[in-house]
């Protein structure tokens, strides 16, 4: 088998494994490699002083360990690095909490303070929905343009994203319209979305649907079709339309509206940040006074 | 003393109780804490195990991979903080088996996901994510919608999971079905029953708007819930304190 021998040309001892007349020195580790293993573990016993490091059986201490002489966590150095960022809010922040809108409108470091918080919590928070430029899709609004549906001054807009639209809170904003599938005739239906369409389009439809809607529909969305934000009925008096503009689309609403849901924020977002996005969207394009 | 590794080598029976000894050591140090939950699980208010709507959900979860590309961890570091919410807390993933924490991220992190979008946005986007997001690279999901739901042995799923530690009770086993079912649509009669058992917060509505309870409907339910349980607001983080719930 084996034979340990020492190697003639090295003079170093072999382990006695031979692979085909290839002999394996028994070189030991070098010298500085160990000391570098030997001072990590050294090194290590720091660690377990300034640090968390054991874990204990009485589960005293941080996580149910050793705590370490300087009481370092993960959470207090969240709390450090987060009150770092309150710290450089601040300049801003408590002018900006005081503030009322026209104050931060004329201040144009207010101003861009909280177009820039807006900006960044929008890309978070509203842009899935309402489009990264605010341009939304069908069934979400268009933030850009200015037609409403709960109002466009910068306190509506805070109440919307606050408490959202038909959303679990319960100061939320609702309403729903009703389904006319089984109160109007099909025929009925078609002539009133005739009648819709003429309010932003000329299209010499026939006026057949006005009786009908000046009797069902005019309640909420008035009788020119200028809808009643107090309400959230939309505008249909402009081009814009919110789940299409073709007639099968608006007959379609009719029957059986589709009613759109936007989640309220008021514990997720602060009261500070919220205010920073309706600004925000209120310069979108379509910000009204109050 | 460095040449004596050959005494091991050699005697096999040596080696393999010094290999059981070593090992031993790293495990005690690192495991037999752990068997005490108190001292690695929060005291924070509000966690239940999931609703067996909910449950089906997390499968559906599982099953499409979703966990490829979103994790359930916010870490506690300022960024993450400052865009997902709270940090998670252990407690919050204690019923979670396997648990759905991860270390890479494609899409963004789901801890808290539930609430933040209308049911219907969850249905549109798992249906078609670049129609309402145009830059996502998300997969589409629309089968999730033609998909009925398996509700048979749901139940099952709660026996296996009160094996390894979810407190559902005989009672809860015994109606899983019918609390999935009930969960899935607006006014259900055996509502009461499944508020009774889970608390009122639970959320019980039609998620996905069609007649038929599918897989999008405990897809829904299970994202609408993340992050949600926890009494957040109550809680303070105090690391000497220790106690489960």
């Amino acid at each position: 088998m084996s034979k340990i021998e020492k190697d003639d040309h090295t003079g170093v001892e072999t382990t006695g494994h031979e692979w085909d007349g290839i002999k394996e020195l028994n070189n030991p580790a070098p010298r500085w490699w160990l000391g570098v293993f030997v001072i990590t573990v050294i090194w290590s016993i720091g660690y377990w002083v300034v640090y968390p490091a054991w874990p204990t059986l009485s589960g005293d201490g941080e996580r149910g360990g050793t705590t370490g002489n300087t009481g370092w966590t993960q959470y207090s150095q969240l709390a450090e690095s987060q009150a770092e960022i309150m710290a450089r809010r601040a300049a801003y922040l408590d002018r900006f909490d005081a503030a009322t809108f026209e104050v931060i409108q004329a201040d144009s470091g207010l101003y861009a303070f909280a177009l820039a918080g807006g900006a960044s919590a929008f890309k978070d928070n509203c842009a899935t929905c309402h489009g990264t430029g605010g341009a939304g899709a069908s069934g979400y609004p268009n933030l850009n343009d200015d037609d409403w549906l709960w109002g466009g001054t910068v306190g509506a807009i805070e109440e919307t994203i606050k408490f959202g639209i038909r959303a679990s809170h319960d100061e939320t904003r609702f309403s729903e319209m009703p389904a006319f599938a089984d109160i109007f005739a099909e025929d009925e239906i078609s002539d009133i979305a005739d009648y819709v369409l003429n309010f932003s389009a000329n299209t010499g439809f026939p006026a057949r649907g006005k009786t009908l809607y000046d009797e069902q529909c005019s309640l909420c969305h008035a009788d020119n079709g200028t809808g009643d934000r107090f309400q959230g009925a939309p505008n249909l008096s402009d081009a814009i339309w919110f789940y299409g503009s073709k007639k099968g689309e608006i007959e379609a609403q009719i029957r059986k509206p589709k009613h759109g849901v936007m989640p309220y924020w008021n514990v997720r977002l602060s009261d500070s940040t919220i205010r920073q996005l309706a600004i925000y969207v209120h310069s979108l394009g379509g910000g009204e006074t109050e | 003393m460095f040449n004596k590794h050959a005494v091991l080598e050699k005697n096999s029976i040596l080696m393999l109780i010094f290999v059981v000894i070593t090992i031993s050591i790293g495990g005690l140090v690192e495991i037999v804490p752990l068997f005490r939950m108190e001292t690695t699980i929060e005291p924070v208010k509000g966690i239940r195990p999931y609703t067996p709507l909910e449950l089906a959900g997390q499968n559906v979860y599982i099953r499409e991979g979703c966990y490829g590309c979103h994790s359930q961890q916010i870490r506690a570091l300022r960024d993450e903080v400052e865009r997902y919410g709270h940090y998670s807390l252990a407690a919050e993933s204690m019923y979670d088996h396997p648990f759905q924490w991860g270390s890479k991220r494609t899409g963004p992190d789901l801890a808290r996901v539930g609430g933040k979008y209308s049911d219907e946005w969850h249905v549109r986007h798992m249906i078609n994510p670049q129609a309402l997001v145009p830059e996502s690279i998300m997969p589409s999901y629309p089968h999730l919608s033609r998909r009925v739901l398996n509700l048979a042995d749901i139940g099952d799923d709660l026996i296996a999971l009160r094996a390894v530690g979810v407190p559902y009770s005989d009672e809860m086993i015994n109606s899983a079905t019918q609390d999935a079912y009930a969960q899935a649509s607006q006014d259900s009669d055996y509502l009461d029953g499944l508020l009774e058992r889970y608390g009122e917060k639970v959320i019980a509505r039609n998620f996905d708007g069609e007649t038929h309870t599918s897989e999008m409907d405990a897809l829904v339910a299970y994202l609408q819930v993340l992050g949600t349980m926890a009494e957040l607001q109550n809680y303070k983080h105090d690391g000497t304190k220790r106690g489960g719930q």
